[in-house]
């Protein structure tokens, strides 16, 4: 779990009891139990208001849950996607002074498999959240992260986008939902228990996941993984919104890490409120207006439970990966500088993605992010000069051309590894190469002929990622043959270009 | 068991390329560091033929290899640039004293004029004496602010057309962290920028044709080449938010060494959203030099040095600047505030 949550937790204890006892600031009666700004401390009442109005406040803004939609929620079982559940909990009781209108499901990744978790140690996390969401009695969904090796194809093709929902769209939807008098959206108990995972599939995603030679490629190619899954299964439960569980300090390491991985283009998507690139099924992030340390306050004082669940990069050390650097950095100026999370939160908010997304064409999105891409070779960029670069340390490169453009070559996609990968990285995924010598050893770039076809179909960040794994042919089928789909594609529309009258206009 | 070089096969490699990871041997990574260079040059439109060109020339690893390469260039793509140096003087004895001789030393070699602006001559304080007045904590603050303006009045003395930095692509890289740690959307939008124009009278319009060049592989290109730079820092260290961001960037390299690039990469592709203020540039009222405020940055710290109230300059103090202007005496109070040196 993120790291920066958890260390909220001892200076917690000591802020908890104010010295003297102070008044709340708000109803100037009650005393104070918390102090969330210098200055503002609230008395429990005061407080929990101020954080039940928060989350009305911040869905209220953006408007993107219409009325009687069904909205799923990705609970990974920690303190924050847990207090997102609890404040859903709580907007639909019937006391709720002004009662939220959609429909919730909860969905459980169980990442266990890929984290190396014992079976019997998966089989008790599983049901102390399924205790968890019982008590909800929302609908829950526990999906092993195995199944993602069997999703089909259509998950990183071209979704449909949704009809348009303009601003008009919003009051209609309220005007059904007030005739239907709310009859027939009582919400339908149903569990899905977790299926059985086969051993054979958690040493296929094992190996998957080892495939990766550093510790950042393997963790962000698990967050592909799992968005995957998530998309995946609000479309198959017929879900057509997601809520993560992210808060503010969550995403302000998340920006900085984005910066630090090359998805600057990406970045309004990853850390914004709503994240259209699947566009059927978008994502929200109701949590994001909360710093972790509210929501430990929050949970602790009003027992909403949240289970302890190991990730890639627990207990490992600090420049293991740049995802594991940049959480402990912002951690560390945090504790220098208090400002420091809301300052990078609010630049968050400044951005918004590069190109308008809703007109780029199918091929033009990332194979794994769906992002739109964002290596159109241009003129003295970072991206260009990469590519020089590698030209002018290669033999073979052309010497003499001065001002040579290299063009990214459509080449035949080649998903079998064919060259002999540098011995000491391909060992299984056990460790961590890169740590030992600082990175620069074996395991940095300039080589991975097999993977050339599939780069030309990723976004730059995601093909970083794909360098650093040892072979891509172990990725799952139904991202492979999407893969080949679009190469397939591309290779027609080069043959019939020249009678085509717009470029970039196809209508697939 | 030696190693060739990856790209011609044939000689003994010497060095593991940091930006790539590639074995070349020396000729060879001259060759790919210098046609890179050129590369930018040309891909980014950065001179013209004919231009006269000044090298912002600090004595350092940076600006020496940028001195070298550009005269070498020139030479050897006829760009027909008119190529000179420029320096600035702080007033910093034994560190820009060394560095100066060093870039004189430049001179000789690379038969460029050169032109030495100090800040004693134009501002009528050193940064020795700043320091004294201002305490060593916000000292780079006048620093910075100081040499952008003495580059330009440089600049505008010798009459060139453009001057090129010895900014690099790890200066960028820790540029886009500070301005996201600072959350500076103007700053950010901007340091990426591989040239800007002119702003405005009094402003040079700037370019960095190392953008792209790795400080590790600078180091080795003038290491390899035996040029003569100065490498101590200066002693007057930075402050602390840019250290932090510049620790931050060397762990994010040993993780993954092409981080800065990826970092150069993402500045690049940022994308302000419609609405969002920035601050519109107008002129200094006092001196005519580019400022979003009534009175420019350096006009406002000099102000302060003189007026022995040297927290004026730092923080927002907006509303002084109109009584600045007019000459008029600060109230007891408000001098009161701006006199610690605390800050
Ligand atoms: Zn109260
Ligand atoms: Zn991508
Ligand atoms: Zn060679
Ligand atoms: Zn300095
Ligand atoms: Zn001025």
């Amino acid at each position: 779990m993120c790291q920066v949550d958890e260390d909220y937790h001892e200076p917690l204890q000591r802020a908890e009891v104010p010295s003297v006892s102070k008044k709340c600031v708000k109803c100037k009666e009650g005393t104070a139990a918390v102090v969330i700004r210098a200055g503002d401390a609230f008395c429990r009442g005061c407080f929990k208001e101020y954080f039940i109005h928060k989350f009305r406040a911040v869905l209220g803004k953006h408007r993107v849950l219409y009325p009687g939609e069904k909205v799923l929620l990705a609970v990974s079982g920690g303190p924050s996607s847990c207090s997102m559940l609890s404040q859903v909990q709580e907007g639909l009781s019937q006391n709720a002074h002004k009662k939220l209108r959609f429909l919730p499901g909860i969905v459980f990744i169980d990442e266990g498999g890929a984290v190396g978790q014992s079976v019997e140690d998966r089989r008790r996390m599983v049901a102390e959240l399924q205790a968890v969401f019982k008590a909800t009695g929302f609908p829950f969904h526990v999906v092993p992260l195995e199944q993602v090796l069997d999703l089909p194809s259509s998950v990183v093709a071209a979704a449909p986008s949704p009809s348009e929902r303009a601003a008009g769209a919003y009051k209609v939807a309220v005007g059904h939902f007030i005739q239907s008098d709310g009859v027939g959206v009582t919400l339908k108990r149903e569990e899905s228990a977790p299926a059985d995972v086969q051993e054979s599939s958690t040493h296929s995603l094992q190996q998957l996941i080892g495939s990766a030679k550093t510790l950042t490629a393997r963790e962000d190619l698990l967050n592909t993984l799992r968005q995957h899954l998530l998309v995946h299964t609000a479309r198959t439960e017929g879900y057509s919104k997601v809520m993560l569980g992210d808060n503010c300090t969550r995403l302000a390491v998340k920006l900085l890490t984005s910066i630090s991985l090359g998805r600057g283009a990406q970045l309004a998507q990853d850390t914004g409120f709503s994240d259209s690139r699947y566009r059927d099924i978008i994502l929200v992030r109701p949590m994001r207006d909360y710093s972790a340390k509210e929501i430990a306050y929050y949970n602790r004082m009003f027992c909403v439970p949240s289970v302890f669940i190991p990730s890639l990069d627990t207990k490992t050390a600090d420049k293991s990966s740049i995802q594991r650097l940049t959480e402990s950095f912002v951690t560390r100026l945090q504790a220098d500088f208090p400002s420091t999370v809301s300052t990078i939160y609010r630049t968050s908010e400044k951005l918004q993605t590069c190109k308008s997304s809703s007109t780029a064409d199918h091929c033009d999105r990332c194979l794994l992010c769906m992002c739109a891409l964002d290596t159109a070779v241009e003129n003295a960029s970072a991206f260009q000069a990469t590519l020089i670069s590698e030209q002018l340390s290669q033999a073979k490169a052309p010497a003499a051309t001065s001002a040579a453009i290299p063009r990214q070559n459509p080449a035949p996609m080649e998903p079998e590894s064919t060259a002999a990968t540098g011995q000491c990285c391909s060992s299984g995924g056990g460790e961590d190469c890169g740590k030992a010598v600082g990175g620069v050893g074996c395991c940095s770039s300039a080589k991975g002929p097999e993977s050339t076809g599939l780069r030309s179909l990723l976004c730059y960040s995601c093909q970083l990622t794909i360098r650093d794994m040892s072979s891509v042919e172990r990725l799952p089928h139904y991202i492979l043959s999407e893969a080949q789909r679009r190469q397939r594609r591309s290779q027609m529309r080069e043959e019939i270009s020249e009678f085509l009258l717009d470029e970039g206009d196809e209508g697939d | 068991m030696p190693v060739l070089c990856s790209n011609c096969i044939d000689k003994r490699a010497v060095l593991k390329r940091p930006k790539t990871g590639h074995s070349l041997c020396k000729e060879c990574f001259f060759w790919a560091f210098e046609e890179e260079v050129h590369q930018t040059i040309v891909a980014a439109k950065l001179f013209k033929h004919g231009e006269k060109v000044g090298i912002a020339a600090s004595g350092g690893k940076d600006s020496t290899v940028l001195a070298h390469v550009m005269k070498l260039l020139n030479e050897r793509y006829n760009y027909g640039l008119e190529l000179m140096l420029l320096s600035v003087d702080e007033g910093i004895s034994g560190y820009r004293d060394d560095s100066l001789e060093t870039v004189k030393r430049n001179q000789q070699q690379y038969e460029l004029p050169l032109k030495i602006v100090s800040y004693e001559e134009l501002y009528g304080w050193t940064m020795d004496a700043i320091v004294k007045q201002v305490g060593r904590k916000n000292n780079c603050t006048f620093c910075g602010v100081f040499r952008r303006q003495a580059l330009d009045r440089g600049a505008i003395m010798l009459k060139v057309d453009k001057i090129c930095t010895g900014h690099n692509a790890d200066d960028v890289a820790e540029t886009v962290l500070m301005n996201v740690l600072r959350g500076d959307i103007a700053r950010l939008r901007r340091c990426t920028a591989i040239s800007t124009a002119s702003e405005g009278e009094g402003v040079v319009p700037r370019c960095k044709p190392l953008k792209y060049a790795y400080e590790k592989e600078i180091v080795l290109y003038a290491y390899f080449k035996k040029l003569d730079y100065f490498s101590t820092e200066c002693i007057y260290s930075p402050n602390a938010y840019r250290g932090h961001a510049r620790t931050f960037l060397k762990d994010l390299e040993s993780v993954r060494p092409s981080s800065i690039m990826d970092i150069v990469h993402s500045g690049e592709n940022l994308s302000v959203r419609e609405g969002v203020k920035m601050p519109v540039q107008g002129t200094c009222k006092q001196c005519g030099y580019i400022s979003s405020q009534a009175l420019c940055k350096s006009c406002v710290l000099l102000e302060g040095l003189n007026r022995g109230l040297p927290k004026l300059g730092i923080g927002k103090h907006h509303r002084l600047h109109d009584k600045i202007l007019s000459k008029q005496p600060l109230t007891e109070k408000e001098e009161r505030k701006l006199k610690s040196v605390d800050f």
